[in-house]
Order: structure tokens, then sequence, then C-alpha cells
């Protein structure tokens, strides 16, 4: 009874549903203190002074310190500059605590250590600092002009790094030379990620052995080893001890160090006693990662037939006002590279300058450049649709890649060596227009129209860049480390086994899409089967989860560990029955039970528990080959040849309040090709949550500053997260096209929602309002935005 | 997400809850504690004394004399899930109904509601569309003042600090039909308008309209233009559009607003939701 592609029931649920799963707020420890962190009110500023007097008598307080107390803890390091390691970046990363200047506000300047939360919140407000406030600029273009505020002396004109990718010239010249040239300038706005669990840190210092245990809210427990210890404390490896508990989401914004985790890590060293530190919702909002945040213009070149010729892309990406740990590598590698979505464009190019201003960090946030990348390709093919009178289903399919082109390298070298593995993007296509009824919906369109009631349809047939590695091509992106992942197998003699990955799991179910294959490839029950992860004790190295890349990259080390194990079995079973090990096979029985037996000689075989039993207690006097080791325990590290590029259509259906603006979404239907599902359930999971936020982009989410760089959307009161009453229920369809690059043919399917949906319904909007020659309107789609858009439109088409 | 450190005192009578407010200056006063906790935990309010007016008796029950008379520590959940209310006051329920989500409605009461006088909360502009008093003890006596004078200016009412709502009394209205309907805040779901209508028909005509606008304006309030243009109509579309424009002009110079929804932006809606609680109230 095969497990993979079944829609097994997941083995976390039970303890999170029964409330039993311990999140970091849970853990406490004998001993523990606990801070409260003075952030900067303003968004740029010079420190004068801080006077802590004040705050340091107050009763139960331990300490107070400030940046200077930390001047020997190296500031958190950026491994991603942008372009490759020799090209220029002028980097700024935060301290544990800032000390001469703050570029934004929540920047962390003071710290108090206190016996209990309350306290040290107390006394935090008596801290005194003063303040040399200056102008403040928040709009990324805004921010490169001569005579706005300069945030860092290293980046002039706030220019952190100008990066491009593909062929200018030619881009140029074959915009030149086309039927049509459409120019949009597109704001993809702001996300701030709000994770139901916001961030946290505990540390403990072992003054007897220098050694630190550090529990903390984490999607890459190992890198934030890696970080700790090479980079920030320089201390080695095995003196750092990261635990990453039950985490409540992250959808990217716990990938990265912050300074929160140094400034804890580091206290419990001077304190001499555990030190707890987890995040308000208010801190969230302000010292958190936010995403996005590109202002772009896009030109798009395309002959009458429908046939596009150029995209030329010129993007600011806002950075915020120092530097998050990868934040130069999204809106750069992870975004221009991917611009030729599922498209034959022949030119492309693009340029990005990455810009500091007075704002939140931005670094990746879930689908990270590949969203902002998709946004801009899907709405420029929709401008030629629209530009030339034809259907925007048609445009598309006059573009796709055609399914005998792969593996397909877009032009201009824009993947830098890399090639989309596989795809057949009609086949998508095709099943979500009859899903929908392509057929019926412009007539029903047409008669709403003739009612006064505004419906529209909007397709998203995009790709993605998933399984993110290979190590090699990472290395000349600029990433400063490998991406490879890595899992150890262990067969135990109680008959268990014992997966150990170095990658972790967030809500993404590993537990169980791991124990399904393990089931498969040994014929083990699913409940035999154990998945380890989250602790760097006692699990191999990985680089973490995010990117799409835990099956893609750390799946398949899995994979590759079983087989090893498999190879061994056989090995003691040829022994056993003295056999050459070429005539040995690995079978799984249809009640799947795995065994290893003489080909076409069932009685000799042995089953599972049979050679775990031999390769286990050989050290009894069992007979294994001479030379071989006991134990079933296999490691491997796996590094992928390129990445996986899963692709589909998304397609949105929105009625358009004519009255008040108010977009309803009336159906939304999501084909996704994923590469092969282990779980179904999960895949759908991942799916429907993707939606709600992509289509949360295009409709509700979206930071706002004032100009004095005062986040105004700083709280859930403010900032619209999606809420189910506001989603119809997904029509899912699904196609499989294995990729040829790894065993598993898995491709990924973290962010095909986020990646896929926000174009779909911008595009569904401005098809609703396509008859009052309505082009584009700038997200989020608030009802006053697009009530203003329909205002002006109506009162252009009759005057 | 720590309040500052208070001192907390539960009185079982409201007399003795008026003694403790005269004997603490700047306590406050505690009921469903959904309005004051947040801010207080966010150090936006730090009260040295809470008042816990949560458990004094007598407070809590809705009763239909005529009129409608509602405790002040009734929950939202309890308002909105009464007979008596959805008989004579239905649009009352309806708003009820709407405030925050279920969790907030079993705790938040109408007294803390109207004493905070959020100006995006639902249940004031109902109260001001069928002309309730808040009736409140104090020191010197008791007194009652009508919702329309209640609510003066953002956040701010006719509530001296030494004085406790204890009912909200609503006269009997004969009406044929009302409605209270809205357009929720993305993120906070308060009404960025919410419009209250109550009709009376005589045959084909209104022969009498109370119209009440909040969400978009500093306070909850009337809309004397809107009545006007809707009483003697025969609710047709061309009264509804004069009504809207009525109704706009009189909240011109109380309007509010925000990035997300500016005040000209309410201003038009607020006409928009006129028209359909018109609808929904069966005009």
């Amino acid at each position: 009874m095969a497990v993979v592609g079944k829609a097994v029931k997941r083995k976390e649920d039970p303890r999170l549903i029964t409330g039993e799963a311990r999140y970091l707020e849970d853990i406490n420890l004998p001993g523990m203190t606990h801070i409260a962190i003075l952030r900067s009110p303003h968004a740029h500023a010079n420190i004068v002074s801080i006077n802590t007097e004040a705050a340091a008598a107050v009763p139960g307080v331990v300490g107070v310190y400030t940046g200077q107390d930390f001047m020997d803890v190296n500031p958190l390091p950026c491994p991603w500059p942008a372009g490759g390691p020799d090209h220029p970046n002028n980097i700024n990363t935060p301290r544990a605590l800032e000390v001469e200047k703050v570029t934004h506000i929540g920047a962390g300047v003071a710290v108090v250590v206190a016996e209990d939360r309350a306290t040290a919140q107390d006394a935090v407000e008596l801290i005194d600092v003063e303040w040399d406030v200056l102008p403040a600029v928040t709009d990324a273009e805004e921010a490169t002009f001569d005579g706005a505020p300069q945030l860092h002396e290293n980046a002039p004109n706030n220019v952190c790094m100008e990066w491009d990718c593909g062929d200018q010239e030619s881009a140029d010249a074959a915009l030149t030379s086309s039927d049509v040239v459409v120019r949009q300038r597109l704001r993809n706005q702001r996300l701030i990620p709000n994770p139901m669990e916001t961030r946290g840190c505990i540390a403990q210092h072992e003054p007897v052995n220098g050694e630190y245990t550090i529990w903390m809210t984490s999607q890459a427990p190992h890198v934030h080893r890696l970080l700790f210890t090479a980079f920030i404390f320089e201390v080695p490896e095995n003196k750092v001890r990261v635990i990453s508990p039950q985490i409540g989401g992250g959808f990217g914004a716990k990938i990265f160090m912050y300074p929160e985790y140094v400034l804890t890590t580091a206290l419990s060293k001077t304190v001499g006693r555990p030190v707890k530190w987890v995040e308000t919702r208010s801190e969230n909002y302000i010292a958190t990662t936010h995403g996005r945040d590109h202002v772009t213009d896009v030109e798009v070149g395309a002959n009458r037939d429908g046939s596009i010729t150029a995209l030329k892309v010129k993007t600011y990406a806002n950075l915020g006002g120092i530097l998050s740990t990868v934040a130069p590598g999204i809106p750069t590698t992870l975004y221009g590279r991917m611009l030729s979505g599922a498209y034959r464009f022949p030119n492309i190019y693009c340029h990005v300058t990455g810009v500091y201003t007075n704002t939140g960090m931005v670094d990746a946030y879930r689908g990270a450049g590949r969203p902002e990348a998709t946004y801009v390709v899907e709405r420029a093919v929709d401008l030629v649709a629209s530009e030339l009178g034809m259907d925007p289903v048609d445009v598309r399919r006059k573009n796709f890649v055609p399914g005998d082109a792969f593996p397909f390298e877009p032009s201009n070298n824009l993947l830098n060596g890399l090639s989309y593995d596989s795809g057949d993007y009609d086949k998508a296509l095709d099943m979500a227009l009859d899903m929908t009824g392509y057929e019926d919906f412009r007539a029903e369109q047409a008669a709403a129209r003739a009612e006064g009631r505004y419906l529209g349809i909007g397709f998203s047939t995009y790709i993605e860049i998933c399984g993110i590695a290979p190590s090699a091509w990472m290395f000349g992106e600029g990433w400063g480390a490998g991406l490879w992942e890595s899992a150890n197998v262990r067969m135990h003699i109680t008959g268990d086994v014992v997966v150990t990955t170095g990658s972790q799991s967030h809500g993404q179910g590993h537990e169980t899409s791991v124990a399904q294959l393990v089931a498969d490839e040994l014929g083990v029950s699913m409940d035999q089967v154990h998945v380890q992860h989250s602790d760097t004790l006692g699990t191999p190295f990985g680089y973490g989860t995010y990117g799409s890349r835990s099956t893609a990259v750390g799946g398949v080390a899995v994979w590759r560990s079983l087989q090893r194990i498999k190879e061994k079995a056989k090995a003691i079973a040829a022994h056993e029955f003295e056999a050459a090990v070429e005539d040995v096979e690995y079978v799984v029985n249809e009640e799947g039970v795995g065994s290893v037996q003489v080909k076409g000689s069932p009685d000799q075989s042995k089953v599972v528990g049979e050679f775990m039993g031999i390769a286990t207690s050989a050290a009894g006097g069992w007979s294994l080959p001479g030379d071989m080791e006991p134990f079933l325990d296999e490691t491997s590290y796996y590094d992928p040849p390129d990445c996986t590029y899963p692709f589909g259509t998304h397609i949105c259906i929105v009625e358009v309040d004519a009255e008040t603006g108010g977009v309803d979404i009336k159906r939304y239907i999501a084909v996704d090709d994923v590469g092969k599902v282990i779980n179904p359930m999960i895949v759908d999971g991942q799916v429907h949550g993707g939606i709600a936020q992509g289509v949360a982009q295009a409709l509700w989410e979206g930071a706002q500053y004032d100009e004095n760089g005062q986040l105004v959307s700083g709280s859930l009161m403010d900032y619209a997260i999606p809420r189910a009453d506001l989603l119809p229920s997904f029509e899912l369809g699904r196609t499989e096209t294995p990729t040829p690059n790894n065993p598993l043919g898995v491709k990924g399917a973290g962010e095909t929602g986020t990646i896929a949906a926000t174009p779909a319904v911008v595009n569904a909007v401005v098809d609703a309002l396509s008859h009052l020659d309505v082009r584009h309107i700038d997200m989020p789609l608030t009802p006053s935005r697009v009530w203003e858009t329909i205002k002006s439109h109506s009162n252009g088409g009759n005057s | 997400m720590w309040p500052a450190e208070f001192d907390y005192a539960r009185p079982s009578s409201v007399a003795e809850a008026l003694q403790l407010l005269a004997d603490n200056e700047d306590a406050k006063l505690l009921a469903g504690g959904h309005s004051l906790l947040p801010a207080m935990k966010l150090r936006l309010n730090e009260a040295p004394l809470l008042i816990d007016i949560s458990r004094i008796e007598g407070l809590g029950s809705i009763s239909n004399n005529g009129s409608l008379t509602i405790g002040a520590l009734c929950t939202h959940a309890d308002i909105a899930a009464s007979a008596d209310v959805q008989a004579s006051c239905n649009a009352l329920a309806t708003a009820t109904g709407m405030v925050g989500d279920q969790q907030v409605r079993n705790w938040g009461t109408l007294g803390g509601n109207v004493a905070h006088a959020d100006p995006a909360s639902d249940p004031p502009t109902v109260l001001v569309a069928f002309n309730a008093n808040i009736n409140i003890e104090g020191a010197s006596g008791s007194r009652s003042v009508a919702a329309s004078d209640f609510f003066m200016d953002l956040f701010t009412v006719d509530l001296e600090p030494g004085e406790i709502i204890t009912s909200i009394e609503i006269p009997a209205h004969a009406h044929d039909g009302s409605a209270y309907v809205k357009m929720p805040h993305p993120a906070s779901r308060y009404a960025v308008v919410g419009i209250c209508v109550v009709l009376q028909r005589d045959g084909g005509r209104c022969s009498g309209a109370h119209v009440a606008v909040g969400g978009a304006t500093v306070r909850a309030m009337r809309s004397p233009g809107a009545e006007a243009a809707l009483r003697g109509s025969a609710l047709d579309d061309a009264a509804l559009d004069a009504a809207a424009a009525a109704l706009k002009e009189d909240i011109a110079n109380d309007l509010i607003g925000d990035m997300s929804f500016p005040e000209a932006y309410r201003q038009e809606m607020a006409g928009v939701y006129l028209k359909r609680a018109v609808r929904a109230a069966g005009g």
C-alpha cells in the first residue's frame, strides 16, 4: 500500500490541535530573566546621549545596557550581497544595539534586563535618550534624488547596489522595431509578513565551558548557528547549539539573523542567567523584516500578432534603513532572473537599484522576488493584450515556452546558465479554462455590463524558480555559503526508522511527507518513521526551509540515504543466501512490507525486521559480509544540478461594486503543477494559504509610512491581513509534470499561491473596468482607490 | 503588551463605585475591558486604579416596558440575541451583532461602548437614530442625556469624571422598518461608514424617517437634511438621490478620514450606504 501521492493525515496535527505543541513562549528556565528593548521612535536620528540611571534604579531590574556595552560583538553579517563575490555593494548591517545613529523606527538602542517582563517594560520607559532628529525619506526612488537625506556615509544617494541582467542593447533595439510598445509604472507595495507567532529568543550560557544554548524562532537553525559562530561571536560551532521549537509560521521572516537574537545571546553571558525575549505584535510590525516594496518602470514591445519582442524593466528596490541578512539577493537574483516568466521573450533587460530608506528592513517574504517578477510579467502581458485588442489568453499562448522546448534557457543568459526543467504550460491553462467555463464567461460579462455590473476575469500563467540551489550557481550570484541539504536515516533495533534532517518545518508538514517517502521506499509503516529536525545538536547541517526547497533538495537527501540503506540490505541478503549482490533485489509488497530477496526465488528473502536485526546485532556474532560495518545508518548531502520550475494557471473572477469600488472575488480557480506530489492534502494547504496571501496583497495589505518615516499601518487594526470570510472556496486542479532534475520528480509547492495569485486578481479588476478604458490600478486595490479610478474614467468618457 | 502597574477594586453596588470614583482621581471604570485594556497594554492609557463594575447586580438586564431599557453591562452578544431588542429595535441587534468578533461581543458592554465613543463603532449610530437616552448616575444624583447630545466629538462624551452610565433607554418609536448597514474597514472591521435608517410608512409614502451616520464622522449624528428629503416622498430613486445629497452636505464639516479611506470617499459612501440602508429597511 503505497502512501506517496495519498492525502495522509499529518503526523504533526494531534499535538497542534490539542495545544500540546511547545512554542518558544512555553519555555521557561530556572533563574530566567526577561528583557525589554528601547526602540527608536524616530526614523532617522543621531543618538546624542542615553541616560539609564532611573531605569537601573527600578526594583527588580538586573541591568540596563546600551550599544556601547556590546562593541566586542560583531555587526550582523550580510552573506548575500548582490551580483557575485566581486560586485560592489555598499553594505550596512545592524548591531545588537545601535550606537551612533538609527535609520528606521524600531531600531534598538538600549535594553533592560529584569526579573519579569512587566518590570523590564516599566524600566525601559524611564531611559532618557537625547536625539538629534534628522529628515527622513521613505520612497526608494526619491531617496536616490540629489538633496535627499543621506542614511549611510558609504552609500552616496542611498544606493546600496546597482545590478542588472539580460541585454540592454538588444532590448532597446527590439523595442524600437516593435509594432507597439507599452509603458507602465508598477508599484509592488511593501508587505508585513505577520506570522501568527511573533519572534523570540531564549539564550543560556554555561560559563564553565563557554557553551551557548539558544532557543529561537528560526526557519534555518543551522544557518543561525553558522552566523552566530563564524561571523558574530567568533566561536567554534560546537560552542553554540540552536534549537528551533514548534514554530508558528514564518513566511520567510524567520530565516534571518536579527539584532534581538544577538542581544539576547550576548546578555546571557553578561548577566550570567538565562535571558528571554519574546516580541510583541507591535514590535513585530517595526522590527521584523517586511517584504516587496518595488517601484518599477516596465516597457514591453510586441508585434501585431501578439508576439512579445522585448521586456525592459527598471526597478527601485527599497531595502529599508539597514540591511537584513539576504536583502540584496532578493530583488536581484530571485527577481530579475525570473522575468521571462512562462514565455519566450526574445529580448530581456532588467536593471535594479537597491536603495536605503528610513523604513523597516526588507527581505524575503513568501515567494521572495518571484512574486514581484511574476507581477511585472503578468501585468505586462495583459497590457500588451489590451493594447492590441487581443484576448489575454491568446497573447499568453502565443508567447508560451512550447512543451517541446525543454530544457529551456531564457534569452540573453537571463538565468545565468540554468534552464527551465520541464513543463506543459498549455495543458495547465487548458485545464483551468475548462474548470472556469471561459467560453461562457465573456457573454456573462457583457450581459452584466449591460445591467451596470462590472464582472472581470484575470489570468496568471506563472512559473516559479524553486528548490533554491545549486551551491556553485548561487555562489556566482553572491550567496556566501552553500545551498545543499542533508539527511541521516537510521534503522533502529526496535524496528523504527529515524530520519534527521538539516531542514526545518514550521507548518510545511515535513514530519508527514518525509515519513511517506520513507515508508514507501523501505516498506515500513508511517508510524514507524520519525522525522527529527530543528536542533543543531543531533541533526546534520542544512540550510533551512525557504524557497520551496525542503522536498526538492532536503527530500532528495533523504531519498539518497534510503538508497544506501537498501544497497546495504541487499549486500547483507546476498551474503546470507550466498548469492551475488546483482541477483538480490529490494522489493516492497502490496501490503507495504519491504524485503530483500534473491531474484526469482521468493523463499530466499529477509523482510525489513530480519535484515535490520542482522545489521544491528552483527556485533553479537550474526553474519555480515567480512568488511561490512554493522548498523543501517546512512547520511547524504545533496546539492542539485539546477533549480526546479513549477508552473500553472490561476484564474480569478471578480465583481467590482460600481458604487463603492469594492471588489468581491466570485471564483478563484488554480491549476498548479508542482511536479510529483507526495501528499496532495499538504500541497492543497500550501496553495490555499499562498492564494490567501497573494489575494491580500492585491486587495488589502500595504504598509504605509508618513513623511517622517512613522509606520502608520503599525497594528492589526490598521493593516489588513486576509480573513477566511473574505475569500471564496478555491477551486483547485493539478497537472503533474515531474522534474528530471531530481530522482523524486518533485518541484516545490510552498510559494505558488503568493507568486501566482496577486496578478490574477489585479488583472481581473482591470478587466472588469476595461470598458471604461482602465489599464492599470496600483495595489492594494482598496475600495477608495478603485472608486477613484472608476470616477475619473467615467467622467473622462462622458466629457 | 504589559500595562503599567495599577490598583484594582471591585465594588458591589453603584453607590460603592461612585464613592471609589470620588475618592480616586484618574481612576477608570472597567466593564468588559475590550477598549480600555488594549489601550493600557499599549501604554496609551495608564490608570492608577481600575474600578471593576462588571459584577454589580442590576446593570445587566434588558426590559421592555413600552420603552426598551438596556442595562449598561449588557454585552453586545446579549443585545444581538435579545428577542425584545429584535422586536422593537432590530437595527440595534444588527449593529451589536457586527461589533468585533464573537469573543469581543461576549465581553464588550454597551455601556462601555458608548462611554468610549469610538466614532467608527456601530451601536452609537443606531442609538442616535432611535433617540436613545443615556441614563447616568453621579454623586449629585441621576440624569438622562439624549444620545445625539451625549456623543460630542471623537472619543468625547457628556460624562463627568465621577459619573457612571447605568442604562441606555430606547423610547417606544412606532416604525415600519429599520436597518443598520456599514462598510467595514478591511483590517479592524470598524465602520468606514455606517448608516442607520428608521422608516415610518403611510401607504406608499414615507411619513417619517430618522437617519444617523457614523464611521465617516467625528461622532454619530443625525442628518436632518436626509430625513426631510425622505419624509413625504415615495422613497423612489429621486428621493434617495436627494436624501444622499442632503446627508453629504450635513456631514461636510464633521468628516474623518485616513490614508486608505479619505474624507471625500467616506462622504460619498455615506450617500451610497444611505440608499442601501433605506432599501434594507424596506423602503
